[in-house]
């Protein structure tokens, strides 16, 4: 199947515009050799910035989510490419064409439940109580009305649809 | 300047409720003006929310900002993440009126219109900016002799254009902060690496976030320090919670107890173990304390 098939026109100008800025990139690695994910990952930062923007297959290509996002490399790119935003950026086209790890899909329906990535468990509230806190923070946790607000919020912005469409993409590509 | 609401975000209050516990003694302690931010949400968190979806990202996070613009005072953060995404969202609402316009229209369904008129702040850059080393070591009850790996971990300084906390290469300021105690700051290589777990990375990689944490932790077992020190609950998590994981996954055995900033402080203020929430039931943990008790003995 060609790109254009897969995914449309739209999605490669998209692409293009995220990544306007590693046009001026010169290829010298130092993004690679600051990169301590690279030492242990087959991430290629330096490959990435220069294929960004030219094609379609960055989007299911792993690389993208092997990053920390620590930052060295934009920091210390003599080119002062936004290389993380970039990224980041990336990334964000890739999830709304339906590609997302099943831990991270575990990580946004945490937030659309609880309005927490990480919610309280039980050890936890008996921990609080222990130390003489309240069994529940002062969050969404204890304010039922907060909790609506962010479930409001997150079906104003689409987030729950969005999440739903990744998990019928990563079923329609598993047969 | 403005008193400060204190935002709690994930970790902190549902894993490691010690750090929130160090963090009220010890602002209580210093006298600041800081309350409770009630109905705050995930912040959201900068490395996989900001990875999927922007507006969603940028709009929850201005939910929390508007809260504490309503109290009017500035927000306090306590980690890394949370700090990385407020202070981004802040800039982003401050700086770009599409955004901020954007965001108003989300926000309106629920009544609220953030203004971007308050300042977000981590816990680190606000006690070394507004109070300093030395009036900081003015508090010290129990000077603390022990010699300590600082971990800054990333999003608290970098992306320095944002940020404005100074070159990341080599900063002192919390190392300031720690020496304000009475510890030791051990210099070791690899300082400023990255703890591994960042940018959903551990979620999803965990194997590969700990190849990178183990590199770290090899490198400050050389450096024989009594603890390691940071500013974030997922830094904590990763090289805390990671050398259980490490010995597990790679047979390799680390024995460095990790404490939040706010609970060296706090041990340094006169509090207990048991009241920061240091697990003295863990033996790596009762050694540290049989140390720092040991010290102030002699």
């Amino acid at each position: 199947m060609t790109d254009m098939k897969k995914f449309g026109t739209g999605i490669l100008d998209e692409l293009k515009n995220a990544s306007i800025d590693a046009s001026k990139c010169m290829q010298c690695g130092v993004c690679s050799a600051s990169c301590p994910s690279g030492r242990h990952t087959t991430l290629n930062i330096r490959k990435l910035v220069r294929i960004a923007g030219k094609t379609n297959d960055i989007l299911s290509n792993e690389e993208l989510w092997m990053c920390t996002t620590c930052y060295n490399c934009q920091e210390r790119c003599p080119r002062n490419i936004n290389i993380v935003d970039i990224l980041l950026d990336i990334r964000a086209i890739s999830v709304h064409q339906g590609f997302i790890h099943p831990e991270h899909r575990v990580v946004c329906e945490m937030l659309l439940e609880y309005g927490h990535a990480v919610p309280i468990n039980e050890k936890n509230r008996k921990e609080r109580v222990n130390l003489g806190l309240e069994e529940l923070p002062e969050t969404v946790h204890k304010y039922e009305d907060g909790l609506e607000e962010v479930k409001t919020l997150l079906a104003s912005c689409g987030f729950g649809k969005l999440i739903k469409h990744t998990e019928s993409r990563v079923t329609e590509d598993k047969t | 300047m403005k008193g400060l609401s204190l935002f709690l975000g994930c970790l902190v209050p549902n894993r490691y409720p010690g750090i929130e516990l160090a963090t009220k003694l010890c602002l209580a302690k210093l006298d600041i003006d800081c309350t409770d931010l009630a109905g705050a949400s995930c912040c959201p968190a900068p490395g996989v929310f900001r990875s999927f979806d922007r507006t969603t990202w940028l709009t929850l996070a201005s939910r929390n900002i508007e809260l504490s613009e309503k109290m009017e005072r500035d927000m306090l953060t306590i980690c890394n993440g949370c700090f990385s995404t407020l202070a981004d969202a802040n800039h982003s609402i401050k700086e770009d009126d599409f955004a901020k316009k954007e965001v108003n229209e989300h926000l309106k369904k629920i009544g609220k219109e953030v203004k971007g008129n308050i300042d977000v702040r981590h816990i680190i850059e606000f006690l070394y900016e507004e109070y300093g080393p030395e009036k900081i070591a003015s508090y010290v009850e129990r000077q603390l002799d022990i010699r300590v790996a600082v971990h800054y971990g990333c999003h608290l300084i970098k992306p320095t254009k944002d940020r404005g906390l100074g070159n990341f290469e080599r900063p002192t300021f919390f190392d300031e902060l720690v020496t304000a105690l009475g510890a030791t700051s051990i210099e070791y290589p690899d300082k400023m690496a990255c703890c591994g777990a960042g940018g959903g990375v551990r979620a999803s990689m965990k194997e590969k976030s700990l190849e990178m944490t183990e590199a770290k932790l090899s490198r400050i077992k050389e450096a024989e320090v009594d603890c390691i020190v940071n500013s974030c609950p997922f830094c904590h998590m990763q090289l805390g919670e990671g050398q259980s994981e490490i010995k597990e996954q790679m047979e390799i055995e680390y024995d460095i107890p990790v404490l939040h900033y706010t609970q060296l402080l706090g041990l340094a203020l006169g509090f207990t173990a048991e009241m920061l929430g240091i697990d003295t039931n863990i033996e790596k943990n009762r050694k540290f304390m049989d140390l720092l008790d040991a010290e102030i003995e002699s």
